[in-house]
């Protein structure tokens, strides 16, 4: 029994990730209907810019929870500046274009963000120091769950609730979800559709900045090429739940990281990923459009 | 008209065998040893196979300045195989038929391979300076056959070894990284470690290359009791590994490979690393020997020594040096002087076992300790050594 819980939380952890990460492609195709395949990139750079500030602070002698804040925060607005800049120079000249024209030039973006990172840090992998707080209270509960997941598990739950707070009840909520139902109607009815796509891509580039700083910290090394795997399997996740849907793209990533978690611990990491993705075929035969999509009729 | 021309064809035929024979006469008159050195050299896998070359080039020069090798001057004959196993055969067949005495070669295992058969008919003593086959000497099937490069299987051999007698573990987790590389070590530990019957493989699992984590593997190797884990891989995966296993305050022992023998691994795991065993290549930096005949090849060729360079040196010094104590060419007499003298090469003393591999040649094992890996002391090494 122990065994499964560490499975289970395990499979939790890194369910969560998958869940910050999915969050901004499932919120960005639900407004615009665009695969931006960029994002994993700007949760790669979120955990650049957590590791250069902190380098530097760590530098000038600082140390304990100000270096992670001031890092995260750092992170976080850097991230969003990237996230609004891809989006403005991308994908807003093509809003008109045929819908394989910005799904290139997102392909395009994530290459490009890649390689210059690549250029203007390293192709080696780096270390990450270790931000997250030891927190000793955890110890009484044996090993089974560690200072760095459970921080984990808090930040993207309260993350995952000030979102809904954020999409449910303020202004910008309700416009995201008008664009998202009709974008031409939003914008008859005095809705700023391109103000509302940019929050759309910040608010997106920032859930993956936080992401990408506690994953670095948890696993403790970053390269520019992080960003891709994490990506194509939050991107999974999403698709799991069902495009579009962000309940969906939350239950996703959990279902992602508990099957790979548990295909692990109880048959073989060998086949971390083909159970991973037996699933995805199995559920997507089943329901076409993910576990929570709506099955959309085509928009005219 | 047909006859006349085949008539013509023959007559040629005649005057070129005439002029090669003519020239081929005062050549053969002269007495030469001749050192065959077959490989790649030209192609994609040129770079593998032009470092022997040279190194042959090298040596031969330095044994011709003193005299020569039984008064006669040593003589390089080249030939190219492009590491293709189709072209070793005529590569083979060329060097016998121009009378090599020994041969340097081939450097590809597949190419090698191949091209033993033919030697061996011949009666003549190879030895490769890259091909790391592990058949190729356990089989037994090329008595003739030497190398002074390690076989694929030593470093997994050391690990387990060195896991099983040192450490005296009896429950060990392999992990690979599903690569030809990381699986082919971890397949030839576990076959080791089962075939001594001194530990058990608990766990044995390929894991994914840049996952976002890897607690559920850990989890499993704690669950599962090992004592140690044998990983093989490279150091991204490792680090990241080992550094959830002390996160979970495992002290589980970490034993890798030369992919892990990296100062990255040092560096990303930070305290983690401290403790983790990783086998890689003998360190040859401060053999003399080494540093002379690079700095030779760097005055003679102005390039860097290359892949194999120091192995092909050791290989032509350790075949001319044979045929030299054997005072003969002769197939047997070579192949007991190898067997029976040491040589000093700029890989250390070396002298060959019963199955063609090279004494003293390949990997010792390396801890970190204080941020730096350190060689195991010699003492601890040798008691594996005894125990083989």
């Amino acid at each position: 029994m122990d065994y499964f819980l560490e499975l289970f939380l395990g499979g939790l952890t890194r369910g969560s990730i998958y869940a910050l990460i999915a969050l901004g492609y499932t919120m960005v195709y639900g407004i615009i209907e665009l695969i931006n395949f960029a994002h994993g990139e700007i949760y790669m750079i979120g955990a650049f810019t957590a590791l250069i500030v902190s380098s530097v602070l760590a530098f000038a002698g600082m140390s304990g929870p100000s270096v992670l804040f001031l890092a995260a925060s750092v992170a976080i607005i850097y991230s969003a500046a990237y996230g609004f800049t891809v989006e403005k120079i991308a994908y807003k000249p093509l809003r008109q274009a045929p819908r394989l024209s910005p799904l290139i030039s997102a392909i395009g973006m994530s290459i490009f963000l890649q390689n210059y990172v690549m250029l203007a840090q390293t192709s080696d992998f780096l270390p990450f120091p270790s931000l997250l707080p030891e927190l000793t209270f955890l110890e009484k509960y044996g090993l089974k769950i560690g200072s760095s997941e459970f921080i984990i598990l808090v930040t993207t739950a309260v993350s995952m609730v000030l979102l809904m707070l954020l999409i449910k009840f303020t202004k910008m909520g309700k416009a995201m979800r008008a664009t998202a139902q009709d974008r031409n109607m939003a914008m008859l009815v005095g809705v700023d559709v391109n103000r509302t796509i940019s929050y759309t891509f910040i608010i997106g580039s920032v859930l993956a900045a936080i992401g990408g700083v506690l994953i670095a910290s948890h696993i403790g090394r970053i390269n520019f090429y992080i960003g891709f795997i994490a990506g194509i399997k939050a991107f999974t996740a999403a698709v799991l739940g069902g495009i579009g849907s962000i309940p969906g793209a939350v239950l996703g990533a959990f279902i992602l990281g508990w099957t790979e978690s548990f295909a692990t611990g109880y048959v073989s990491s060998d086949y971390e990923d083909v159970f991973a993705f037996v699933l995805l075929v199995l559920i997507l035969i089943v329901r076409p459009s993910g576990l929570l999509g709506r099955s959309t009729v085509q928009k005219v | 008209m047909k006859t006349r021309l085949s008539g013509r064809v023959f007559l040629s035929w005649l005057i070129i065998a005439g002029l090669t024979g003519l020239f081929a006469g005062p050549a053969a008159a002269a007495e030469t040893i001749k050192l065959g050195v077959a490989g790649s050299h030209s192609g994609d896998l040129a770079s593998y196979g032009l470092p022997t070359k040279r190194a042959a080039e090298l040596v031969a020069k330095e044994f011709n300045a003193k005299g020569g090798v039984l008064g006669k001057k040593v003589e390089i004959l080249a030939e190219d195989d492009v590491c293709k196993p189709e072209l070793a055969t005529n590569t083979a067949t060329k060097l016998v038929s121009r009378g090599a005495h020994v041969v340097l070669g081939h450097i590809c295992s597949g190419a090698t391979k191949t091209a033993l058969g033919i030697y061996k008919d011949a009666g003549i003593v190879t030895m490769s300076s890259s091909a790391t086959n592990p058949e190729l000497t356990q089989s037994g099937k090329y008595p003739n056959f030497f190398r002074t490069i390690a076989s694929d299987d030593a470093q997994a051999k050391l690990d387990t070894d060195f896991a099983m007698d040192v450490l005296k573990v009896k429950k060990i987790a392999i992990l690979h990284d599903k690569g030809d590389y990381g699986k082919g070590l971890a397949e030839f530990a576990r076959t080791f470690i089962e075939a001594s019957k001194k530990a058990q493989v608990v766990v044995f699992e390929g894991i994914t290359p840049g996952a976002v984590d890897y607690s559920a593997v850990v989890n499993k190797i704690k669950q599962s009791g090992a004592e140690a884990v044998i990983y093989g891989g490279y150091h991204p995966e490792a680090s990241s590994i080992v550094i959830q296993m002390r996160k979970k305050k495992m002290g589980t022992l970490f034993i890798s490979d030369d992919g892990v023998k990296d100062d990255t691994f040092i560096k990303v795991a930070g305290k983690a690393a401290e403790g983790v065993y990783a086998s890689g290549p003998k360190d040859t930096t401060k053999n003399p020997l080494a540093i002379a005949a690079i700095a030779a090849n760097k005055s003679t060729y102005n390039t860097d020594p290359g892949a194999f360079f120091l192995n092909g040196y050791a290989a032509a010094q350790a075949l001319l040096n044979a045929i030299q104590k054997a005072k003969s060419t002769k197939y047997e007499a070579v192949a007991k002087a190898l067997r029976t003298y040491p040589v000093d090469t700029p890989l250390g003393k070396i002298k060959f076992d019963k199955k063609g591999d090279a004494i003293g040649v390949g990997f010792s094992m390396y801890q970190v300790r204080n941020g730096i890996y350190v060689e195991v002391p010699a003492a601890v090494t040798a008691k594996v050594k005894k125990k083989k």
